[in-house]
Order: structure tokens, then C-alpha cells, then sequence
């Protein structure tokens, strides 16, 4: 799951890491209000307005409806921070992150400016080929780290956290020392990256990413940006917090609904709707798909048991998709008996009346009494006898629809 | 004739609810030896006509299991897998799906030095077929469907589920018989990767190929190339990887499943595992007959 980047700091400084002062605001006024506080807290005019859309690149980005105008902006005074955030809410941001598409902005970070000395980069992820949370820092910060690492890989620096120990302050030091800090700064680091790996653990991230972490003049350390995704795996140990920091505004309403049945379904921009037991079959059908000129509309794992009112869930969530212009079902039956998942599609394929080509493909356990089924069930079903066959099937009635 | 599981091997279930019975007794009638259930606080009741025993190192002591598969909620299975790894069970199948990816880093780290492999989890198990009907009299532990199966010289390694029945069914029509196939799951931060299973592949004398359906995310499957240049020799291996159209930064249903920053493409480990020498099947439609290709 992702969160912004205020929800992001809200978290990361309950453990200890050190954020600018900063209020969100869902509207022009309470930008307003939230600036005129900040003011007259920090005694200085500058303030950032910053859009809150779950995608990086906001800096750099573009609004639809304002070219002229990125995704975040500094400005002087209360009523400048009211009428910039006016200019951001409600219209939608392109980033390089967000695809062509771009993200509505519903609500916006009103932030203190900070005298920045050096920009630095720190972040933890967990390392799929070491098998350990790894904590890395790089004294390049404010650029895509990614770049970085794709250019001077040995630039970025790490520590794996070994879970026998955890995070031990001489590793927090070597990094901080390994970015060339020294007094107060190399101290206050030293706090921040023992209190990131901390919080990385603690709140079961899958990603957090400081980026720019900046060193004031006066050598303190502060987390200009703030990026955390959470693995939703952990979803039920963290139930209460993780649903306030849920923002289904982000997301696919079709993807939302998916989730409620418990299907994993993606949206994608493709036409034919592919419905699939497992999730590699799935990614593996539309592959197929695609390599007989198709586009997939969708990945859609129907899961294990595929019984009637799943399957007819499934094939409302595709047909919510105006683009889709023929559906292959493709299910290897093995402990579901394609019987089963035969009448399964037959009653759910009457109850929602599918009005696009539908194109079945079934084999495993009682596979001829499945066909048999759809033969006899008086609906157009196009029956296919392998995953080619079936893709080629689709492909072709889509393009005829 | 197989690498992991075979007819001497004694297997408890860890988590005895529905799914874990109506597995074991598939199981079961397939030839496998079920010989115990662990439930804490269920001792002594029945579990698909075996006992049931309150922890693991009491089933052990009476049943000489050497093999445990779980079906434990993902909230307690890590600590179903570290029971097992303390009673220092040789093998453990996890089928579990959803643990979180940090209660899986500690569970790796008990496993350095300790007695046991892990399969899984978020996995379908492990078989290795028998020379019976539809395979039967063979060892299954995990939650395939058996009877597509045929006691045979191919070994077969997969991060997905269905897809590897898919591989196997193609296989098994064609006449191509399996030696043991195993699901190695599609999480994270999975207990035992492509290159452990491949090297044991590569010992087993009665394994003549070998079919590894890989998918986007991670770098297993690059790890896994670099393997097989310099240790299949005379072993073909057949690859496939499953989400070519997948698009960046999604989760596809997988944990495990995702391009991050970049990372993990379809196109980079089919390009890796080409140049390692692996025959990639076109489509997943072919991946048998691509295996049959080379024998």
C-alpha cells in the first residue's frame, strides 16, 4: 500500500526523524491558514505548497489544465500559499510516474522552507537477493536515485540489517560518515538512520525512501520528502492505522471493488479482459494474448476455488471496463473441478449478461463434463482446447465486435 | 529417482483445519505417508485417521517424521516454520500464502546452519510421481493435483502455481514423465531459490532436463543463469517467464511479482537465461514441446 508523503513524515517522526514543520490542506483556504501558522511559528515568509499524489517525479511534473505550473512550488506569504494551492487542487498532475493519465490532486502539503545546505539521499528496502532489510544512503540526494544507481552504482552505500542484531549504531555511523558528515550533522544523521531502520521494521515497510534528506546551515538533518509503501501482507497486524492512512482516492474504483471479493485484479489499457486461476497463468495468458496481436484489458486472478459468484464478481469487475471488447476465461482445473468452474461461468455469465465475445478455455480434473456444460448452456461461448488456441480466438472476435 | 520427496519420506501437517485435511487426505490417497498433525491445544485427536500431537518435536519423537507441510494462517506461519526448523525437520513445505516479507527475513536467518530446507512458501508443494495409474503411489505434499503427473526424467521448478500444472500437463501428454517437480512459491523472500533446487537437479543421476517457469521481479532468475552456464552440462533446461506485458511498479497477484525501480523484467531474465544456454519456450502453449525438442 502507498501513503503521501505527510502521512509518510507524520510516521517516520514518531520515530525520532526530524521533518520541517508542515500541515495538510484538502482546500485553498485551509492552505491559507495552514501557511499564515506556519509563519508565524517559524518567523520566516517562504513556504513550499507540495500536491500529495501517491507518485514520485511531483517536482518536475506537470499539471493537465496549467503546463506552466509543477507539482510543487515555493512561495512568500499566506495568501500566495492559499492561491497556489487553489492552483493545484482539483486538477490533475503528470508525473513521470503517473503515466499519461496523471493524478487528481485532492490535497496538498503546506511546509515550512528550510535553508538547505547539501542534499543527501537515505532510504531501506528489502534486498530480494541478499534476503535482509538494506539500509543505503548517497550523497547525491534530490535526483531519482535509480539514475544514480543505474550510472555510479558505488556511489550508494549500504548496510543489511542482520535480524539477530538489528540496525547497529556502527553501521548507522559507517553511513553517515561514508557521506562525508562531520560535528552535529554527522550526529544527527547517525540518530535518523538508526531511527529510519527502526521505523522500516517496526512499521512493516516494503519501501522508505528519504529523498532529499537535507543538512541545514546550522548542521541540522530533516527529511525534506518522505516516501513509504507498506507490504500489504502486514495488512492485518497494522488493521486500524493502515485503513486512516488509506486513500482509496488513489486508486482504481475497479481495483477497490476487486479487492473486496478478495480477487487480484490490475487494470490495464488493452481490450480483451482475461479472467485466470493463478497469478502466473494469469500474466502468462496475457502474454499470449499480446503475442497473437491482442492487448489484455486486465491481469485478473480468480483464485483457487473460482465458484459461481466469484467468477460472476470477476466478470462484472472486467466488464466495468468500457475498452473491453472480448473476454477469455482461461482455468486449469486442478483441485477445482472444471465442472464446477463450467457452471460457475454459465450461471454467472447469465446472471450479469455478458455482451461482448467470450471465449472459454478450460482443461484439468472432469474437463469433458465442463465443456459439456457450456456446450449445453444456450449462451455464445466459443470453446478453445488450449491457451493459443483460446488467445487466438479472443483476438479475433474482439477485433470483428 | 527424485530430489526432496520419495516414498520413505514421513510427513506431519502443521495446521489442521479444512484446507489442511482436505489436502492430507489427497495426499494420502496419492501414496504419500501422512503420519501426524501438529494443533497446539488439539493432542491427541484425530486428524485423517493419524494423530494429532500438541508440538512438533512431540510428533517427531513418535512418528520419525522428516518433513513437514504447512497450512498454519500467514499471522502464525512463520512461527509454525521456525517450530519445525528448531525440531530440525529436514524438509518443510510451506503452503501458506501472505506471510509478511519481514517475518520471512528472520525465518531465513534461523535456516543459515540449521538442519532444514524450505520450500515455499505461497506454493503448491512438492511431487515426485509414483509408477502407478495417473501416477498414483508416488509422493505428493502440497496441493497440485496429482493425477496430471507421470513418473518420468524431467524435473520442474516454478514460482506459479497453475502454470506449473500447465507445464506438467503439457509434459505428461506428450509422453515426458517428471522425476519431482517443485513450487518454490511466488513470494519475496521465498525459503529456497531456482540455483539450490537446479544444483540438486544436477546430482540427481535419474533427472535428464530440467523446466524452471520463472516471473517477473526479483532476481532469481538471473542468480539462476549464471548457474546453469557453468552446471547443467548435458542437462537441457527449458525456461519460461510469465509477465512480459506486465507494466511497471504493480503487484501482479504475487508477492513477489513486481518491476521495481526498473528492476526484474521479463526481458532481462530472458535475455540473461539465453545466453546461459536455456532454450526458452515461445509461449506458454509450448513449453513441453520445447523440452521435447531437445530430448
Amino acid at each position: 500500500m502507498k501513503i503521501h508523503e505527510y502521512q509518510a513524515k507524520a510516521l517516520l517522526s514518531q520515530y525520532g526523524v526530524v521533518v520541517p514543520k508542515h500541515v495538510p490542506a484538502f482546500t485553498a483556504d485551509e492552505a491559507k491558514a495552514a501557511a499564515a501558522k506556519l509563519i508565524a511559528e517559524t518567523g520566516t515568509e517562504v513556504v513550499v505548497v507540495k500536491s500529495q499524489i501517491h507518485a514520485g517525479g511531483r517536482g518536475k511534473g506537470r499539471f493537465k489544465e496549467d503546463a506552466e505550473l509543477g507539482g510543487v512550488k515555493v512561495v512568500k506569504g499566506a495568501d500566495a500559499a492559499g492561491a497556489m494551492a487553489g492552483r493545484m487542487l482539483g486538477n490533475t498532475l503528470v508525473t513521470i510516474q503517473t503515466g499519461e493519465a496523471g493524478k487528481k490532486v485532492n490535497r496538498v502539503l503546506v511546509e515550512q522552507g528550510v535553508d538547505i545546505d547539501r542534499e543527501l539521499y537515505v532510504g531501506a528496502l528489502v534486498d530480494r537477493a541478499r534476503e535482509r532489510v538494506c539500509v543505503m544512503a548517497c550523497a547525491e540526494g534530490g535526483v531519482e536515485i535509480e539514475e544514480v544507481a543505474a550510472r555510479s552504482p558505488e556511489k550508494i552505500l549500504k548496510e543489511w540489517i542482520d535480524p539477530a542484531t538489528g540496525f547497529c549504531g556502527y553501521q548507522a555511523r559507517r553511513l553517515a560518515h561514508g557521506l562525508g558528515l562531520e560535528g552535529n550533522a554527522f550526529k544527527n544523521a547517525t540518530r535518523l538512520l538508526l531511527s529510519l531502520g527502526k521505523a522500516f521494521v517496526e512499521l512493516d515497510c516494503s519501501i522508505c525512501e528519504i529523498n532529499p534528506l537535507v543538512v541545514t546551515k546550522s548542521g541540522d538533518v530533516m527529511a525534506l520528502d518522505a516516501k513509504i509503501n507498506l507490504d500489504d501482507n502486514a495488512e492485518d497486524r497494522h488493521k486500524a492505522t493502515w485503513s486512516e492512512l488509506h486513500d482509496a482516492s488513489e486508486e482504481e474504483p475497479t481495483e477497490l471493488e476487486a479487492k473486496s471479493y478478495n480477487l487480484s485484479y490490475v487494470k490495464l489499457d488493452g481490450t480483451i479482459g482475461c479472467m485466470v486461476n493463478g497469478a502466473g497463468l494469469a500474466m502468462a495468458t496475457m502474454d499470449i494474448i499480446k503475442q497473437f496481436g491482442g492487448e489484455p484489458a486486465n491481469f485478473l486472478d480468480v483464485g483457487g476455488s473460482a465458484d459461481a459468484k466469484r467468477v460472476a464478481a470477476a466478470f462484472k469487475i472486467i466488464l466495468a471496463d468500457d475498452a473491453v471488447k472480448g473476454i477469455f476465461v482461461n482455468i486449469f482445473g486442478g483441485i477445482v473441478f472444471c465442472d464446477r468452474v463450467a457452471q460457475g461461468v454459465v450461471d454467472a455469465a447469465k446472471e450479469v449478461g455478458i455482451t461482448v465475445p467470450l471465449v472459454v478455455r478450460l482443461e484439468g480434473t472432469n474437463v469433458e463434463a465442463g465443456r459439456k456444460i457450456l456446450a449445453e448452456s444456450g449462451l455464445t461461448i466459443t470453446t478453445a482446447s488450449d491457451m493459443a488456441d483460446g488467445a487466438k480466438k479472443i483476438v479475433e472476435l474482439a477485433a470483428k465486435a | 529417482m527424485s530430489i526432496l520427496a520419495n516414498n520413505d519420506t514421513k510427513v506431519l501437517v502443521q495446521g489442521t483445519g479444512r484446507a489442511g485435511q482436505f489436502h492430507a487426505k489427497q495426499c494420502i490417497e496419492y501414496g504419500t505417508q501422512i503420519v501426524a498433525g501438529v494443533a497446539p491445544g488439539k493432542g491427541g485427536q484425530d486428524f485423517v485417521g493419524k494423530p494429532t500431537y500438541d508440538t512438533v518435536r512431540e510428533a517427531v519423537e513418535h512418528t520419525g517424521a522428516n518433513c513437514s507441510v504447512i497450512f498454519v494462517p500467514a499471522g502464525g506461519a512463520a512461527d509454525a516454520i521456525l517450530e519445525s526448523i528448531d525440531a530440525e525437520i529436514p524438509l518443510i513445505i510451506t503452503i501458506t500464502e501472505g506471510i509478511p516479507a519481514l517475518d520471512m527475513i528472520p525465518v531465513k536467518r534461523a535456516l543459515e546452519g540449521s538442519s532444514s530446507r524450505l520450500i515455499g512458501p505461497n506454493c503448491p508443494g512438492v511431487i515426485t510421481p509414483g509408477g502407478g495409474d495417473r501416477s498414483f503411489g508416488g509422493c505428493k505434499i502440497g496441493i497440485m493435483p496429482g493425477y496430471i503427473h507421470k513418473q518420468g526424467g524431467i524435473g520442474v521448478i516454478s514460482r506459479s502455481g497453475t502454470l506449473t500444472y500447465e507445464a506438467v500437463h503439457q509434459l505428461t501428454q506428450l509422453g515426458i514423465g517428471q522425476s519431482t517437480c517443485v513450487g518454490i512459491g511466488g513470494d519475496a523472500v521465498p525459503g529456497t531459490k531456482f540455483v539450490d533446487l537446479l544444483a540438486l537437479y544436477a546430482a540427481d543421476p535419474d533427472t535428464k532436463g530440467v523446466v524452471m517457469i520463472g516471473e517477473i521481479g526479483g532476481s532469481a532468475e538471473e542468480e539462476a543463469a549464471e548457474f546453469i552456464k557453468h552446471n547443467m552440462k548435458g542437462k537441457p533446461v527449458v525456461g519460461f517467464i510469465a509477465g512480459k506485458t506486465a507494466p511497471k511498479g504493480k503487484r501482479m497477484g504475487h508477492a513477489g511479482a513486481i518491476i521495481a525501480g526498473g528492476k526484474g523484467t521479463a526481458a532481462d531474465k530472458i535475455e540473461a537465461l539465453e545466453a546461459a544456454g536455456v532454450k526458452m519456450a515461445p509461449n506458454p502453449n509450448e513449453i513441453g514441446k520445447t523440452m521435447a525438442g531437445l530430448l
